[in-house]
């Protein structure tokens, strides 16, 4: 079986750079991809702040472009997930699926999925009424009663969608003040039909079959009262897509990967990129940057085997 | 390819069926539906013979996804002999609905 210069974990917007930079250098890669190519872009309508673009490009769009781009270059691409990795004599050995793929080096760009409330009736209703995506799902609530979950910009965004589409909104957020932008604060704070919950967390989402409403808890008084709803939207942040993640690899408290400033870690040969690294700025223009960086890092340490 | 299945003809595909049935109840714009996309598609051929794999645009039909109450795309069905045996939703990956028919004995 053939050992691959590079294996790239996540076919993202920082993955699918890391493969095109590869690529061009002349390396033999393979992108592992659970999914279709694209990664969070998939999630998001419109993008207006990557640069090159006047008018706000569809996120689908730049996910077909990127993938059509990195098409132009031979390589291995498989549709499955990776289970687990480990080393052996210098080389990392890749469990996907029934099958174990061999690399010099390991790129990771497995980005970040949205964070669960952690609360119990939460997995049990998620697609009965609990949804993390608001675009998806906004119509199946039409003319009813939801709540939104969350305090930051998702949050808001997602809020001032979903009032143009359901009856009512109550906006939950466990402080006072909200860490989104200033713009879209204000947008939900005149809107009619937005109901605001702070100092406010959900303790139980309940319902038999489908949500039928979540106890809220008041966190400076310890008080709890069951607000009905037909729908939770929950949008509290992300956490990192590293379930498979090699044991010894550092990692900061929240499990994102620690990397220096050309993506390298503490591992040799592996590298990260992208969403699921620790770092302040996660969007595609830094994922695409990050991917750039740990492609011509994995080039140099790839020149040094060759001694 | 997953043939598409219509509100006329689900009875008829999915609810009648001789083999185990895994429908996929996705809309064209919904981006997670979109990433599930070509695990579905893959599935559907390595199935063959064993499940049948079918998807249902929720946008132009909307009586199964009611009946079923469907409130979240993507949204995976099992169904066997008429009945619901399990399901799934968001963007899962091929491995995890793979376990999902093998714990339900369909594949
Ligand atoms: C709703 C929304 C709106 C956004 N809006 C903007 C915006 O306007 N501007 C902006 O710049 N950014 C925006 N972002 C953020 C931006 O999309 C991300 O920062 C960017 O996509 C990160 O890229 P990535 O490649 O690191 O990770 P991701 O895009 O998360 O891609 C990771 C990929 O890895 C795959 N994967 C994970 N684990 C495995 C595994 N074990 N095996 C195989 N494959 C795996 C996943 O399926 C995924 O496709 C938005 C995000 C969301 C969710």
């Amino acid at each position: 079986m053939s050992v691959y210069d590079s294996l790239i974990i996540g076919g993202g917007p920082a993955g699918m750079t890391a493969a095109l930079y590869m690529l061009r250098s002349g390396k033999n890669v393979a992108v592992v991809e659970k999914l279709a190519p694209g990664g969070q872009l998939l999630k998001t309508a419109h993008i207006e702040n990557y640069p090159g673009f006047v008018k706000p490009v569809g996120g689908f769009e730049l996910a077909d472009a990127i993938t059509e781009q990195l098409m132009q270059y031979p390589h291995e691409r498989i549709t499955d997930e990776v289970a687990a990795i480990t080393q052996e004599s210098g080389l990392y050995l890749v469990r996907v699926g029934e099958r174990t793929l061999t690399a010099k080096t390991v790129i990771v760009c497995s980005g970040a999925r949205y964070k669960h409330l952690g609360v119990p009736g939460e997995e049990r209703l998620i697609g009965k009424g609990i949804s993390f995506c608001a675009l998806c799902d906004g119509n199946f609530f039409r003319g009813q009663t939801v709540g939104v979950v969350g305090g930051g910009d998702a949050a808001l965004e997602e809020s001032l969608y979903l009032s143009n589409i359901v009856g009512k909104i109550h906006l939950i957020h466990r402080r006072s003040t909200f860490r989104g932008s200033r713009i879209f604060e204000d947008k939900v704070r005149e809107t009619a039909n937005i109901a605001l919950e702070l100092n406010t967390v959900v303790a139980e989402v309940q319902g038999e079959n489908e949500v039928s409403g979540a106890l809220l808890k008041d966190v400076h008084t310890g008080e709890t009262r069951f607000l009905p709803l037909q729908g939770l939207f929950v949008f509290i942040g992300f956490d990192p897509e590293g379930d498979f993640l090699p044991a010894g690899l550092e990692r900061d408290k929240s499990g994102f990967i620690i990397t220096d400033c050309e993506m390298r870690t503490n591992l040799p040969g592996f590298f990260a990129a992208g969403d699921i690294r620790s770092k302040m700025c996660r969007q595609v223009a830094t994922a695409v940057g990050d991917g750039a960086t740990a492609a011509q890092a994995a080039y140099t340490y790839l020149e040094t085997l060759h001694g | 390819m997953a043939t598409q299945v219509t509100d006329a003809t689900f009875d008829a595909t999915v609810l009648k069926a001789d083999l185990p049935v895994l429908v996929d109840f996705w809309a064209p714009w919904c981006g997670p539906c979109r990433a599930l996309g070509p695990v579905i598609d893959e599935l559907a051929v390595e199935l063959e013979g064993q499940v049948l794999v079918v998807k249902v645009n929720v946008d132009e039909n909307t009586s199964a996804p009611a009946k079923y109450g469907v409130r979240a795309i993507p949204t995976l069905i099992l169904f066997k002999n008429g009945e619901v045996l399990d399901q799934m939703t968001g963007a899962v990956s091929k491995t995890a609905i793979k376990e999902m028919l093998a714990k339900k004995a369909v594949a």
